[in-house]
């Protein structure tokens, strides 16, 4: 019996290997779907699975300007702290005001300050850091981050993938009439500009930073 | 007809069909280089070499060129003599072996008798090369790896044997031609569909002979630091290299004259028939190759002493009793 079931054992391997030959020749015989890259390059519509670094998306009726509420949260559970959100402050209320506000709390009114807009100061977003996991596009509330399908990156220096999202966005706004959306890599050295995770210790007196 | 250059005509012929053989050796293996990437590639979802040449088709002259370039080292402590005439070993014998092989119906080089027995007898020297590479690299991993070739060349030899000796008894020949005149046209006037059993114990003994995967153990390059060849660089590991494409043209040339009826074919028998066959026997050990994960070395010695030897013995005798019949 132990004979018998041996020899069943082994047809049925057989026919496992017969199986793994299919599979290798149907793939043999498919049509080739991979692109001699510098000559030619994937189309768009294969494009658009592909999630590359993220990116900034824009309100529906004004494209240029994000939806991001400059919540933080995106900064807050990144795990490799590559996005850094700067909140805008509330505008300085003119003389004038200043003094019909201490009027008004005089009069024992309730007093109105005005308040910060909910757009963010700047967004910036370090692609050399990032490990693509998508918690910030998953954690955003506004729905303002999304995946690009920027494929083709390239450059010479870490620098070149320090991003301004929202030069970005305004990029890709402009080029909605006409300009190509390209990436805005971060160029200049201002200080205040870039996001330093390590030794960024100055905070500009105008805005506050949500890092994490 | 004047014998050229004042040399006797034999003597010639002789240097004509060498020259023309090692032709045939180095061209059947820069194709069967770029066969076997862009099989690879294809089965693997990606095109395979594409920049030199047309469609990659330079990419073997580009190999061969960076072979030939490259420096020849003889690692301190080997046997000079013995490491560098393994190479030499390993390929000498491939000219005696395609000798008998009838190509055409005028197309042979020898018309021998124990023109089978030939060829198996001369390429067992295959293995001999590969152990004294082995051994006189001065290397633990290139001794190891020649240990494993004789292990896995002497277990498949014997069940390979016994396939071809079932044949050999079926036609009372050694002789090639008279094997292959014996098939007829047609598909099924082959061996194949008599002997399918012996064929199937044929290819796979043929598989390891040749050392390719899955039971290319002796010379796994990456994963157990590449064995007998290890301390072989440039033409060295070159000329091994172009002996086992040789082996294997051999090996699927003679199962083409036993099991596959040769230069028979339907329509128009000739060279042309047998190259075909050849070349789709080779095809479908590249499949192979990129199809099946390699064995590990129990399963590979146990598969040959504990299913192949057994089968391939009680194919030869079911042979013999139907022969006698």
């Amino acid at each position: 019996m132990t004979m018998i079931r041996e020899f069943g054992k082994a047809l049925q391997g057989l026919w496992s290997l017969a199986i793994g030959l299919g599979v290798t020749f149907r793939a043999f015989v498919r049509p080739q779907v991979t692109v001699h890259y510098p000559r030619a390059t994937v189309d768009d519509a294969n494009l658009r699975t592909y999630h590359g670094h993220v990116e900034l998306t824009g309100k529906d009726d004004a494209p240029e300007i994000p939806k991001c509420i400059s919540c933080g949260m995106c900064a807050m559970n990144c795990p490799s702290a590559c996005l850094t959100v700067v909140k805008q402050k509330a505008p300085k209320p003119t003389p004038e005001q200043k003094k019909a506000m201490e009027e008004a709390e005089a009069r024992g009114e309730k007093v109105k300050k005005p308040s910060a807009p909910k757009n963010p100061a700047s967004f910036t977003y370090d692609f050399s850091l990032c490990s693509l996991c998508g918690t910030c596009v998953e954690s955003c509330p506004a729905d303002s981050l999304r995946f690009s399908n920027e494929i083709y990156q390239a450059g010479f220096d870490r620098k070149d993938f320090q991003f301004d999202l929202l030069a970005r966005l305004r990029g890709q706004a402009e080029g909605l009439s006409g300009a190509s959306p390209k990436p805005v890599p971060k160029t200049d050295d201002d200080p205040d500009n870039r996001p330093d995770h390590k030794t960024d210790s100055k905070t500009d007196p105008k805005t506050e930073k949500v890092e994490k | 007809m004047t014998p050229p250059f004042g040399m006797p005509l034999e003597l010639f012929t002789i240097f004509l069909a060498l020259a023309l053989l090692a032709g045939f050796v180095g061209l059947n293996g820069l194709v069967l280089v770029y066969l076997e990437r862009k099989v690879a590639g294809h089965i693997q979802r990606r095109p395979g070499p594409f920049e030199v040449g047309p469609h990659g088709l330079l990419q073997p002259l580009a190999d061969a060129l960076k072979l030939v370039g490259k420096q020849l080292i003889t690692p301190r402590g080997a046997d000079k003599w013995l490491f560098w005439t393994a190479p030499i070993i390993s390929f000498a014998p491939v000219f005696v072996l395609f000798l008998p092989i009838p190509f055409g119906p005028i197309l042979t080089a020898m018309e021998l008798d124990l023109g089978l027995l030939l060829i198996l007898a001369f390429a067992g020297i295959n293995v001999l090369a590969l152990c004294l590479a082995g051994w006189s690299s001065e290397n633990k991993w290139s001794l190891l790896g020649a240990a494993r070739a004789v292990a896995q060349s002497v277990a498949y030899e014997i069940p390979l044997l016994l396939a071809v000796l079932a044949i050999a008894f079926q036609y009372g020949s050694l002789n090639l031609s008279t094997i292959v005149s014996g098939q007829g046209a047609w598909p099924w006037q082959w061996n194949i569909m008599v002997q399918p059993v012996a064929f199937f114990i044929y290819f796979v003994c043929a598989l390891a002979e040749t050392n390719r995967a899955p039971f290319d153990l002796p010379e796994a390059e990456s994963e157990l630091t590449a064995g007998f060849h290890t301390e072989y660089s440039g033409m060295g590991f070159g000329i091994f290299f172009l002996a086992e494409y040789a082996n294997m043209i051999v090996v699927c040339a003679v199962a083409t004259a036993l099991f596959l009826g040769g230069w028979n074919g339907p329509a128009a028998p000739g060279v042309w028939w047998f190259l075909a066959k050849v070349y789709l026997l080779l095809l479908v050990m590249m499949w192979f190759r990129w199809t099946y994960p390699r064995v590990r070395f129990d399963q590979l010695l146990n598969l040959s002493w504990k299913w192949l030897l057994p089968l391939a013995l009680i194919n030869l005798v079911v042979t013999l009793v139907l022969v006698k019949l």
